[in-house]
């Protein structure tokens, strides 16, 4: 079998705090696959953040390994940070989009920190406005567009550099059902037309069924169950995961017939 | 009634007019040179900070210590000690000059701060998100933080101008000048109190206008960014 493009082995992570140790991720073992839509899904507090955060290397890792295509990135000195980082994309929940500068401008942003030429950075963002379909709004500041178009824009964002990994951090989570069917259709567009990997964290179990075609569920630090959206959703064996698919359930049978 | 009407006479302006442009002369000096280290220190501060883009905690700590030590000096203390300061770098310990390097010490730490709130208050998911771009830290000051905070830079901008032309007042009493200078002088100790409303209420004509301008300037770039 050909070598994961994403290997995670052993990731551990713990956080200090008044005298206590957190520990947050307790030995992460991981891999996925280039191209893949990857979806990783766990309650609030069971480590999905901090697994992508460790990823994108805002914060440290403390023990394990962690390989993103030939970067090991556990041990990255901080020019080839910039590199790596430089090659992955990350769409946020909040958008994280800058007010003070048009959509052009928040878009050709990762372009004009490495320098890129004028003329090629007015083409590139013009071709990435067109690709998530909001080339019409270029002038606009994030204070006109609404929660799907910003996100937008953020992917838009995030794929400047072409990146070879986009990390999405509950990035549906804030828009509503209609919007975020439209954004997943944008990911999965997307990930066929550039061979993207994708990484998904929610706690939305739609959003996986949906768009991914791998998942792994987490649960306290740890992941507790793994494997194609398939098996998971037809045969869930993890506590969260049973407990997912009872919630999601027991929300789509409500009753209706109740007497006044 | 009477002493009010004086106010609007010749004479009193005679003794008022030339002490507006001492007052000008040592605000928009001051304040440039106030900005100028206030930015660089506010920045310095918020980013030095722990969790800060160049987290130097030890370092911070100190700094934060030194601009709170002069920060809690009174203005009139910190005239005095600037004297020696203010010979070295402009010769001379008296007038409106002099008074430059004593006003700026004194009100750089304020600003200082005003500017390290304003960056803190950047949210940090978009530093964050700049960060992950494979950013430097210069990019991410100048094209991040400041840009963002600018709204509030600029309101912070009046409040350290108008503490600046207040603190001119009392520089006045170290032969500075200025019209808080002739307020006390021909106001207070002459009874004069036509000179003394001509004097205070071009002050307030001065801070008026800076405010009303401040808080427009902030008003606009906020509706140019659909933010308000």
């Amino acid at each position: 079998m050909a070598q994961p493009f994403i290997d995670i082995k052993n990731l551990t992570k713990s956080f200090h705090a008044n005298g206590v140790n957190f520990d947050v991720l307790k030995g992460i073992n991981l891999q996925i696959n280039k191209g893949d839509i990857f979806g990783i899904v766990g309650f609030s507090g069971a480590g999905k953040s901090t697994l992508l955060r460790c990823l994108s290397r805002l914060e440290t890792i403390d023990c394990g390994s962690v390989r993103v295509g030939h970067y090991h990135i556990e041990k990255l000195s901080h020019a080839m940070l910039k590199k790596y980082r430089q090659s992955i994309g990350i769409i946020f929940q909040q958008f994280n989009l800058l007010d003070s500068r048009t959509v052009f401008k928040n878009v050709s942003f990762p372009l004009e920190i490495v320098k890129t030429d004028k003329k090629i950075i007015e083409k590139k963002v013009m071709e990435l406005l067109d690709l998530v379909n909001i080339a019409d709004k270029k002038d606009f500041y994030p204070g006109q567009l609404s929660g799907g178009q910003k996100q937008r824009v953020g992917i838009a964002r995030a794929l400047a550099n072409n990146p070879d990994l986009l990390l999405s951090d509950e990035a549906t989570s804030a828009l509503d059902p209609n919007t975020s069917l439209s954004v997943l259709d944008l990911l999965k567009d997307i990930n066929k037309k550039l061979n993207l990997t994708i990484i998904l964290i929610t706690h939305e179990l739609d959003v996986v069924r949906y768009a991914c075609n791998d998942m792994a569920v987490l649960e306290q630090g740890r992941i507790v169950e793994k494997g194609s959206v398939r098996d998971i959703f037809l045969n869930p064996q993890s506590q969260t995961a049973k407990l997912f698919m009872r919630i999601n359930e027991n929300m789509s049978k409500t009753d209706w017939n109740y007497e006044i | 009634m009477e002493t009010i009407i004086k106010a609007f006479s010749k004479p009193v302006w005679e003794i008022v007019g030339p002490s507006i442009w001492d007052t000008l002369f040592m605000t928009i000096t001051s304040t440039i040179l106030t900005v100028v280290f206030g930015l660089i220190f506010g920045i310095i501060l918020a980013t030095t900070d722990k969790g800060g883009l160049r987290s130097l905690p030890i370092f911070n700590g100190i700094f934060g210590a030194v601009i709170n030590a002069v920060l809690s000096l009174p203005a009139m203390i910190v005239i005095i000690l600037t004297l020696p300061l203010s010979k070295l770098i402009v010769g001379v310990t008296y007038g409106p000059k002099a008074c430059i390097i004593a006003l700026s010490v004194a009100c750089i730490p304020m600003f200082a701060r005003l500017v390290e709130n304003s960056i803190l208050e950047v949210p940090k998911g978009k530093i964050e998100a700049i960060k992950v771009m494979g950013a430097n830290n210069i990019d991410i000051i100048f094209k991040v933080m400041l840009p963002e905070a600018l709204p509030n830079l600029i309101r912070n901008f009046s409040v350290i101008t108008i503490t600046l032309i207040s603190v001119t007042a009392i520089a006045g009493s170290f032969g500075a000048g200025g019209l808080g200078d002739i307020a006390v002088r021909y106001g207070y100790n002459r009874f004069r109190t036509d000179v003394l409303i001509a004097a205070v209420g071009t002050l307030l004509v001065m801070v008026e206008f800076i405010q009303i301008s401040g808080a427009l300037l902030a008003k606009f770039i906020m509706k140019k960014r659909h933010l308000i």
